[in-house]
């Protein structure tokens, strides 16, 4: 991924006219966004299916959308290329407003899961064909599709035809041929799902290589969080139509806004309870399944309030013994299920109010027998800081 | 030993399924053939049948075969057979196109209707089959006929002060064709339109192609195999078709279909009959064999 790509050809996509500059904004180019979605709906048949998404995405970034089949994150994607029109509401792309104008008129690409890459045409004229649509000289056309092919690591494919390759390598071409516009922004329709789970984290790299290299903005729709935390600079978390969450990975992954992305993103133990008392150091809970827990914490909740205390299963520690310090919440239970991963191991702990706990362990050190089995007593603990109370 | 006849008659049985299309094409179409093939070699004689043998048993036993290429010669040096033939493959080829040019906006439409619209839309196209052909030419007749619907039609309206003639002319037989054979055009079609991914043209679209430029350039090369298979099924059948050029066509209107009815049963001449009949396979299996040729050469290599 070191070949330098010549980014002389930028000039093909200015025929969309002059930039007009927003009046609300000094025209400083680097702190108006790139993308800017404002207000956008879609119903269909009465349907709303995208429910008031605001969203400013800058230059360069890439920008993930997260959500569950039927979330109307591929809805998104598709009024953004044109394939759909907003029911209410308007999208910019550097200061233009996309509205009213064809999938063809817009300095956007797309490359959808299918890949459908055109079967009766090579690598090479696949690869072409958008260039050609611009009407660009025959030679710089073999010029630009030489180059994207050797980014994408097909050269010597060029005369193959879609039946003669493997899914990877048809991956590379949709890639290819969205990529060799050179468009403002790349929209991409889970890229990865339909990759075996090795090719998959291997074209994740690549990805974010090519993106670092052509400084293309890239926005991505996946169902896979940890496709999205991997590859994005920022993620949007959608559930029925609207942006639960916003923010980097480790923001959403670490301080999760509610119950919903907690739980859609990664696995979290859950305990929900009533506010006992507020210190300033602590709130204490009293959970249904767990007792009296402390918490850290968190503005906006009184004592009386209803929450949930969430703790990751990597965040709690498994031991035969309790460890005991002020502000650690130490349980005890009995180890019910384990899961071996070899990197890791799984335990599923029962209380005796019988709750399920979750718990992730590494193992860091080799053994040749399990430390832990089934039905063996364990304390479970985690400090206060590892855990999160979540209002709704 | 019970195992092994288990086997043979396993495997039998399973040779029995892969050949049965094979054996009823030899038995149905090849042996026919073959037979037509063999009088066209013969002369005619005023006998039952009223054909020369092509072997004979002479008194000692042994075989004479008597075999003539005059009938074949007759057909080439008489104008009349080269100008059928040529009639033929010219109204076939004008009726193929027609039907393509009329078929493909409808195949195109019936695809992207909703799903009730769709089959409702499909079953219009087959419920002509549902009447007998021979009946709809008839109908036909009675259109185009100097006081039929057309005529008395465009002479209420004033467009026209005097009845055309419609029937008995060249126009008759390609209106016929193209009306008999569309639902042959439109089916194939419709079934490789329907089997097109609709992310094709997004994407072709996406990559700036205009709508004419998506159905250009992926469009029509995509549903190629069904404008293929309809075109045959339509120009096979039109080359030799009798009825319509007998009933809607002029006197004049000499397709091969009729010549070949001529020979039968006007002059009785099989031999002369079996020879057009076989030039006129021969015919049609060159735009078979380029077909097939198609179908190979698609799949492997080639351009854009």
């Amino acid at each position: 991924m070191t070949i330098p790509v010549n980014k002389s050809g930028d000039g093909t996509q200015d025929q969309a006219g002059p930039e007009p500059v927003r009046a609300s904004n000094g025209g400083n180019a680097n702190t108006e966004p790139f993308v800017r979605i404002e207000n956008l709906s879609k119903q269909f048949d009465g349907v709303t299916v995208v429910d008031g998404v605001d969203l400013d995405i800058s230059q360069g970034e890439l920008f993930a959308i997260l959500g569950g089949s039927g979330c109307g994150k591929t809805t998104l994607l598709r009024m953004l290329a044109g394939f759909e029109t907003p029911s209410a509401g308007r999208i910019l792309i550097d200061g233009i407003d996309m509205s009213g104008l064809a999938p063809y008129q817009r300095p956007v690409n797309m490359m959808v899961q299918s890949y459908a890459v055109f079967p009766h045409m090579t690598v090479e004229n696949n690869v072409a064909y958008g260039l050609r649509k611009e009407g660009i000289d025959k030679a710089r056309i073999g010029e630009q599709v030489a180059q994207i092919l050797s980014l994408v690591q097909l050269s010597g494919y060029e005369k193959r035809k879609p039946h003669q390759l493997s899914g990877g390598q048809l991956q590379r071409v949709a890639l290819a041929r969205a990529l060799v516009k050179k468009p403002k922004v790349l929209l991409l329709d889970e890229p990865l799902a339909a990759l075996d789970k090795k090719l998959r984290q291997r074209t994740q790299f690549e990805l974010m290589n090519i993106q670092h290299e052509l400084g293309i903005t890239f926005v991505v729709v996946t169902h896979d969080q940890e496709e999205a935390m991997n590859l994005a600079t920022r993620i949007a978390v959608m559930d029925e139509g609207k942006f639960v969450q916003m923010g980097t990975p480790t923001h959403v992954y670490e301080s999760p806004s509610n119950r919903f992305v907690a739980d859609f993103f990664g696995t979290m133990n859950m305990f929900e309870g009533n506010v006992t008392a507020i210190t300033n150091q602590y709130l204490l809970i009293d959970t249904v399944d767990i007792g009296v827990i402390k918490a850290p914490p968190t503005p906006g909740v009184h004592a009386g309030s209803k929450v949930w205390l969430a703790v990751r299963p990597e965040k709690i520690a498994i031991s035969k013994e309790p460890i005991s310090s002020e502000f650690t919440t130490s349980i005890k239970g009995v180890v019910t299920d384990l899961g071996y991963y070899g990197n890791r191991t799984i335990y599923r702990v029962a209380t005796n109010t019988s709750n399920v706990i979750e718990i992730s362990a590494q193992n860091q050190f080799r053994a040749s027998v399990p430390t832990l089995d089934s039905s063996d007593e364990v304390f479970i603990s985690w400090e206060l800081t590892n855990s999160i109370v979540l209002k709704e | 030993m019970n195992n092994r006849y288990a086997e043979i008659a396993d495997k039998a049985w399973r040779l029995f399924v892969v050949y049965l299309p094979y054996l009823w094409l030899l038995l149905f179409f090849l042996t026919p053939f073959l037979i037509v093939f063999k009088i066209s070699f013969s002369d005619p004689v005023i006998a039952q049948p009223p054909f020369t043998p092509l072997f004979d048993w002479t008194k000692n036993g042994v075989n004479a075969l008597y075999v003539t290429f005059d009938n074949f010669v007759f057909l080439f040096e008489d104008d009349l057979y080269w100008s059928s033939y040529l009639k033929s493959v010219r109204v076939a080829a004008v009726s193929t196109f027609c039907c393509l040019v009329i078929g493909y906006p409808m195949a195109y439409a019936i695809t992207r209707a909703k799903t009730t619209t769709r089959n409702i839309l499909l079953l219009l196209v087959i419920l002509p089959f549902w009447t007998s052909f021979l009946l709809r030419v008839y109908a036909w007749m009675g259109m185009l006929s100097t006081h039929g619907l057309i005529n008395k039609g465009l002479l209420s309206i004033g467009l026209i002060d005097e009845p055309m003639k419609l029937l008995y002319t060249d126009f008759a037989v390609y209106l016929g064709i193209v009306y008999a054979y569309l639902p042959f055009m439109v089916l194939p079609l419709y079934a490789a339109l329907q089997r097109l991914d609709l992310s094709m043209h997004e994407a072709a679209s996406d990559l700036g192609a205009t709508p004419f430029r998506v159905f250009i350039d992926i469009t029509l090369p995509m549903s190629s195999a069904g404008i293929i298979a309809g075109c045959l099924l339509v120009f096979i059948p039109a080359i030799g078709e009798y009825v319509i050029p007998a009933l809607l066509g002029g006197a004049d209107s000499l397709m091969i279909g009729r010549q070949l009815f001529n020979e039968f049963f006007e002059n009785r001449d099989w031999p002369v009959a079996s020879a057009v009949a076989t030039i006129l396979l021969f015919i049609l299996v060159i735009p078979i064999m380029l077909f097939q040729r198609y179908q190979i050469t698609d799949g492997t290599s080639g351009n854009e």
